[in-house]
């Protein structure tokens, strides 16, 4: 629905949840009611100069706090009108000239107002009086980000030189009840603008250009210093982007606004361990699928005959037919794709590609039949429960009899296909699931879960396997539970049924079940070493991990055939070379 | 007056004025300072050292103002004992007597009747702090035994300690921890700084606290330059600190503003910083202090500020940061190159200052005169950076002219040598630059000395040099069409055999000059250049060269490596004498014939006084300094003192005064210590009512002689008042602090009686110069004159109920007291 203001700046929902405030670019703060089937507009506030950039809620409701240039309003909800315009100084190092953008505002329940603002000021305002209780220059380029702890006793802000500052509410003498705002940690972990912030009860989250998240646990309200209060950086998401044809041997790579496929190269050459084959064919570059619009691929999906494209958007989803003929490649969209298909989290194709299977972002999953040229709708899972929590991995069996669905909190939901109807569920774990993959001929179910734990489901018994109590009752190695980042992806060797294989951003793993487990004082790692030693030597020291760092980050790592493996990286320097330059700061000594 | 017949050693200023902070005054008009074993006194409007403190036997380790009177000084020294003093008259109130080194003091307003100090008991690197009772009683040494123990394991330096929020809990200190003691809750907190084990070069060692006056916030400085400030401490997980970087050097002392909105921090970069509020980017500077900040403090009242610096300089800043005076004292550098020389003009001690400066250094008032900038470059303080070093300096002409020579080597076959010519400039009292010479010789200059005879019209002057040649200089007319100018010229370039030349030295007349050629010296005739006669005893390279002076001026005297003292006479061109004596200082008195020698043993230097002439020494001081004494001089005096004894009448006309290794400057002095302090307890009479103006000069002597001029006219007149001024028991009424005077009741009975008219008018001039007499003794701190004061206060007790006639038998008491000290000695004779 339109706003009817231009663009849209900021927005805010009342803390009851029931409202709904937006700032325009011509100045206004729109009200809109949310109710249970629609957003309704409810009334204008007095229109302000220039567009809301930011915009507060007091905790109880009764106040607003807007950011706009140059000046912060102070609203009451229930007039409409504006009680305070607090104006900002433009100052910024004895240069007057430009304006004061004010990047975020924040209401705490005792009336403050704090700014930030494109002059490097972190000011907090008294909304009773309107007038500035005190100023904080904190940097000389902007501040544009900020978040407030639940308690409202620390907050954190966000600036374009990479640096995150952290404001305590600290107690002025020990026996005394005064208390004031101070700045105290720096955290520097960005190299770009620090575009959002978040304040989470034990941890300071933090995200900008440069790509990366950052969580910083704070230590003061960590319990135990274990692994979980270490420091992390999330530099690439949590899910697939690519996926692969195997019959084809190709790759489709899903970016923000576009799609690329390619063909791999190919080799004639044999050569020993390590070396490096010369290309007989070299990669090719297919097509490029742009989306039109602002909207960014959700995901993507390409068949295992590669005959089928499938992309979603938030609003919209594609199907796309390729016929080969010889070099050339022709595409052909499928038209009149049915309405509740838009806005997909996950697509997957079955094995022998004859199915296509949708998991929108309602909570149902869509069955849908593909033959030459068309398509036909199957089937429709609807959510069991009441709570609509949409399903964002899934993972079909190579028979093509089971569908195996997680969402971000629940379980895994298994389906038989042949009956169209759920199977079991899988038990309630705590962690979400991060990968899922059904192994051929025995149809068990493994699962990879957030904490690094690894489970191994047999759908058709609907319970755990031997192997997986196994492990669960020995636990993993602590290496191993001290990975970084979550595993991505599991697959299956079709001839070696006791191989799992599965890989996150900086190691990719065989999991053999037929070896002894490891335990903590095993090396996890294998190092390289090893291998020059005795038969002997190797056999004693060999356990079910085999782990590979060599390939990072790793993107995507799937088996082709019984003897190839594709393994995409994507170099962190090539991301950082075109991000724009940072701002320039002085260092002393340089 | 009897002469007591020792000569002791004694310091003589110079002393470290940085040792530790400087405390202000509470109205903020003075300033204290510890100074060696002294605590000196300065104002801060005038710069002018209003006290000196005496009373210490050690180095003085601590000052604070008196809590509970801020008229009052604690100061804490190394001999273990805290003394409590009358800054404004200069007087010891108290002396409690702990028994342990002390190292630090601190005080604190709401213990008013304990201190704090710095102790180490058993292990040498062990402190401790610990607060001490200081017992109430009237007697003036007290012994204050009573000690609780506080903290353990602390730093020495009382950088390292500081209280906070009115004394409720103490913040110290060391290596990579912080600890925290509250009083209240009797607990110590402790923070480490974790990174400083994990990374290799992590330089977070603190080196100073301080803590916020109002607020529970302590700021600690550290190695890697970085302020961290430390809040919500009293709570071992929930504490916090944030960083201020901008020092990219160790921090070297930090101070929050009275109010505690500002912090004051610094360090080898030499610049005062102010943080405002705390805030990283709200900062002011005062740039170009001239040397590391080593300490900062700050005036009760909060209008000054006070930096001291390494160079032994003190500067009072105001609060707007614009420096308002600076306390110079003697500047220590790391070398010594020039030597001790005495500047002809001002009598002022001339030696190495500031790099790159000649310091001008009055040793009667113990401060510097001021600088002379030599090298004329920015100095930059980096540690590896091979800087220019003044080696050499040398006054010619009476003061007129100065000579001196630079000196820079990076590499053992790059040397860069500059000699400078200063002329003495009457209007501007200072010296200008006249002449430089750049590279005058091939190699290092080891001699420099002007002729300084009074009938050589030219000044010349002559530099020896390890390249073998002497070089001749002489002042020429350099004139142009533009001005008329003088300028310096080589004359001529003297050499023997290739050999290096050591020393070179004028005789008194200037006829000859003597060169040492390694172990050879030769002498040149003056006016023709011409080599006369060569000495050589093969006794080793010549370490020092002299002639003698008046009636000894036909001997030259040469001390070699090889530990002789050779003395040659120039008629007959023979050796007179020689001795085996390792000498390494060698200065002649310009003011008689003497020689002064300091020679060094294992275990100490020993002082030889000698005639040329004779071979036996005047006289001998062993163990002069258990250090190695680096140089000498002698110092014409002023006003010649009379030493009766024969063995000490070298020093009537010169002091000498010689410098050791720690460059402590020391000199001989036959007084004893309680005839030094007298010249204080003096001033403090001459300054007790007007500061001394110009103006006072003027009319203030004018009035004197007027009033004398009217007391003469009174005194023809039958009845006479006496002049309030006169009396001296309301003089010392008036002009005693009245936190030192007795009761009223004591004081009354004097006053009262002060006020009668005495029946003899002719002694009304006489009994106040009697009375003079007796404060003048009075101010002596022995025993007898105490207990004599205090019977005279008895008798006028007595004398309070009965009449005047008492009052009379005084004044005779005092006539048969005076016939008592006449000298009956001829009736023996009889």
């Amino acid at each position: 629905m339109d706003a009817f203001g231009g663009p849209i700046w900021s927005m805010t929902a009342s803390p009851s949840g029931s409202q709904l405030l937006i700032g325009c670019e011509d100045g206004s703060v729109k009200l809109f009611q949310i109710t249970s089937d629609k957003i309704q507009f409810e009334r204008n506030f007095d229109r302000q100069k220039s567009r809301i950039l930011s915009l507060s809620w007091h905790p109880s409701g009764t106040h607003i706090a807007a950011g706009s240039i140059d000046y912060i309003s102070v609203f009451d909800v229930k007039s409409g009108s504006a009680t305070h315009k607090m104006i900002v100084d433009r100052r910024y190092m004895g240069v007057s000239k430009r304006k004061c953008i004010i990047w975020g505002v924040t209401f705490l329940s005792d009336g403050t107002v704090i700014s930030v603002d494109s002059a490097g000021k972190v000011q907090f305002w008294d909304s009773a009086t309107g007038t500035l209780v005190k100023s904080h220059l904190i940097a000389n380029a902007d501040v544009q980000s900020i978040a407030v702890s639940d308690q409202e006793d620390s907050f954190v802000v966000g600036t374009a030189e990479g640096t995150v500052f952290h404001f305590q509410l600290v107690s002025v003498t020990s026996n005394s009840n005064e208390k004031q705002w101070v700045r105290t940690k720096p955290f520097q972990h960005h190299t770009h603008d620090v575009r959002a912030v978040a304040h989470s009860p034990t941890a300071l989250i933090s995200g900008g250009t440069d790509t990366h998240l950052v969580i910083r646990p704070l230590m003061e309200k960590v319990e135990v210093k274990n692994y979980d209060a270490a420091l992390r950086k999330i530099t690439f998401p949590h899910r697939r982007l690519i996926s692969c044809s195997k019959k084809r041997h190709l790759l489709l790579f899903q970016f923000a606004h576009h799609l690329e496929l390619w063909r791999l190269g190919s080799t004639v050459a044999t050569g020993k361990n390590g070396d490096i084959l010369p290309l007989s064919k070299n990669a090719d570059h297919l097509l490029q699928l742009k989306t039109k619009g602002p909207e960014n691929i959700i995901c993507s999906s390409i068949s295992p005959c590669g005959s089928w494209i499938a992309c979603s958007t938030a609003s919209r989803f594609f199907l796309y037919r390729l016929s080969y003929e010889r070099d050339s490649i022709s595409l052909q969209r499928v038209p009149k794709m049915p309405a509740f298909l838009r806005s997909a989290l996950q697509i997957l194709f079955s094995e022998d590609s004859t199915k296509l299977f949708v998991a929108s972002n309602q909570g149902s999953l869509h069955i849908i039949q593909l033959s030459e040229g068309c398509f036909k709708h199957l089937h429709t899972f609807q959510p069991q429960s009441e709570t609509v929590e949409a399903m964002c991995l899934l993972a079909v069996s190579p028979d093509g009899n089971w569908l195996a669905a997680s969402g971000t909190s629940a379980g895994v939901r298994i389906y038989g296909l042949k009956e169209l109807k759920p199977h079991c569920t899988v038990p309630a774990y705590n962690f979400p699931v991060t990968a899922l993959g059904i192994a051929p001929n025995t149809n068990n179910l493994v699962i990879a879960h957030s904490d690094q734990q690894v489970f191994e489901y047999s759908i058709p018994d609907k319970q755990y396997t031997e192997w997986s109590r196994a492990i669960q009752k020995q636990g993993f190695h602590h290496l191993w539970l001290q990975r970084d980042t979550p595993i991505t992806h599991i697959s299956f060797h079709p001839k070696r049924p006791m191989h799992i294989l599965l890989h996150d951003a900086y190691m990719f793993c065989i999991i053999d079940k037929s070896l002894p487990l490891p335990n903590d004082k095993t090396l996890l790692y294998n190092p390289l070493s090893l291998t020059n030693e005795s038969d002997v030597i190797r056999r004693r020291t060999a356990h079910a991990f085999k782990i590979s760092k060599k390939y990072k980050p790793l993107l995507f790592m799937e088996l082709l055939d019984e003897r190839t493996l594709v393994a995409v990286e994507r170099p962190l320097d090539d991301i950082i070379a075109q991000l724009p330059p940072p701002i320039k700061k002085k260092k002393f000594g340089t | 007056m009897v002469e007591e017949e020792s000569l002791r050693v004694v310091r003589c200023g110079g002393s470290e004025l940085n040792f530790r902070r400087a405390v202000f005054s509470a109205d903020s008009k003075y300033i204290f300072c510890v100074s060696g074993d002294f605590v000196k006194v300065y104002s801060t409007a005038t710069e002018e050292c209003v006290h000196i403190l005496h009373g210490h036997s050690d180095l003085v380790t601590g000052l604070q103002l008196n809590p509970s009177n801020h008229l009052q000084l604690y100061s804490c020294s190394f001999d273990g004992t805290i003394k409590l003093w009358d800054y404004i008259d200069g007087i010891l109130i108290k002396t409690f007597t702990v028994g342990h080194k002390l190292h630090a003091l601190f005080t604190l307003a709401h213990t008013k009747d304990s201190v704090f100090v710095t102790i180490n008991k058993e292990k040498p690197d062990i402190f401790q702090l610990v607060s001490v009772k200081l017992p109430k009683s009237s007697s003036q040494e007290i012994e204050a035994k009573e000690t609780a123990f506080v903290l353990d394991y602390i730093n020495q330096s009382p950088k390292c300690i500081a209280f906070g929020n009115e004394g409720e809990y103490v913040a110290a200190v060391r290596d990579f921890y912080l600890s925290v003691y509250f009083f209240k809750k009797k607990t110590t907190s402790r923070f480490t700084l974790s990174s400083s084990r994990n990374r290799k070069h992590a330089k977070n060692n603190f080196t100073c606290v301080a803590c916020h006056p109002k607020e529970d916030c302590i700021a600690s400085g550290h190695k890697d330059g970085k302020i961290r400030l430390w809040r919500n401490f009293d709570d071992d997980k929930k504490y916090t600190y944030t960083c201020l970087h901008w020092h990219h050097d160790m921090v070297m002392d930090l101070a929050f503003s009275v109010t505690g909105t500002s912090l004051l921090s610094g360090g080898r970069e030499s610049v005062l910083v102010e943080w405002r509020d705390a805030t990283e980017k709200n900062k002011e500077f005062l740039p170009r202090l001239g040397a590391t900040i080593e300490h900062i403090s700050v005036s009760p009242a909060g209008d000054l500020f006070c930096t001291s610096h390494s160079d032994n300089k003190i500067i009072v800043i105001h609060r707007n940061l614009e420096a308002s005076a600076v306390i110079q004292g003697l500047v220590k550098d790391k070398n010594i190159f020039t030597g001790l020389i005495i500047d002809p003009r001002t009598r002022a001690l001339v030696l190495n200052g500031k790099p790159g400066h000649l310091q001008f250094y009055s040793l009667q008032s113990d401060k510097q005169l001021y600088n002379l900038d030599i090298v004329q470059q920015e100095y930059i303080s980096d540690n590896d950076l091979i800087q220019i070093e003044l080696r050499k300096a040398a006054f010619g002409c009476q003061g007129h002219w100065l000579a001196t020579v630079e000196q820079r080597q990076e590499k053992e076959t790059e040397l860069e040598l500059q000699m400078k010519l200063w002329a003495y400039n009457k209007k501007t009292q200072g010296f200008v630059l006249n002449t430089k010479v750049s590279m005058p010789h091939e190699d290092h200059i080891t001699a420099l000395c002007f002729c300084n005879a009074e009938k050589f019209e030219n000044p010349t002057l002559v530099t020896a040099s390890k390249d073998g040649h002497f070089k001749v200089w002489i002042l020429t007319d350099d004139s142009d069409i533009y001005k008329k100018a003088v300028g310096w010229t080589c004359d001529f370039v003297g050499s023997y055999h290739k050999y290096q030349a050591t020393n070179c030295c004028f005789s008194e007349d200037g006829s000859l000059l003597a060169v040492s050629f390694e172990e050879i010296v030769t002498i040149w005739d003056s006016e023709t250049w011409e080599l006369k006669c060569t000495f050589c005893q093969r006794a080793g390279k010549i370490r020092y060269l002299c002639f003698g002076r008046w009636t000894c001026s036909k001997y030259l005297l040469g001390a070699t490596e090889n530990d002789i003292l050779c003395c040659w006479n120039l008629l007959s061109c023979a050796l007179e004498w020689s001795t085996k004596l390792n000498v390494r200082v060698m200065e002649p008195d310009p003011n008689s014939e003497n020689i002064a020698a300091i020679s060094q043993s294992s275990v100490g230097s020993d002082l030889f006084v000698f005639k040329p002439s004779e071979p036996r020494p005047l006289y001998i001081q062993k163990k002069i300094s258990r250090e190695e004494v680096h140089w000498g001089v002698f110092v014409p005096r002023d006003v010649p003192e009379s030493f009766t004894s024969e063995a000490y009448q070298w020093l009537n006309r010169s002091q000498f005064y010689f410098l050791t290794k720690s460059q402590s400057l020391l000199t001989f002095s036959a007084k004893s210590p309680e005839e030094k302090l007298t010249p204080t307890s003096k001033q403090l009479l001459a300054e007790e009512s007007l500061p001394t103006t110009p103006f006072y000069f003027i009319l203030g002597r004018h009035r004197q002689q007027q009033d004398e001029k009217l007391n003469d006219a009174l005194g023809n007149e039958l009845v006479q008042l006496p002049l309030t001024e006169n009396i001296p028991a309301i003089s010392e009424l008036l002009h005693t602090p009245a936190h030192v005077l007795p009761s009223a009741s004591f004081l009354c009975s004097m006053f009262i009686n002060s006020l009668l008219l005495s029946k003899e008018t002719k002694s009304a001039e006489e009994i106040p110069d009697d009375v003079d007499m007796e404060e003048e003794k009075g101010s002596d701190d022995t025993d007898e004159e105490n207990d004599f004061t205090e019977k005279a206060q008895d008798t006028n007790d007595i004398d309070l109920g009965e009449d005047i006639i008492h009052q009379l038998s005084k004044s005779e008491e005092k006539e048969l007291r005076k016939l008592r000290k006449v000298d009956y000695s001829w009736v023996t004779t009889l």
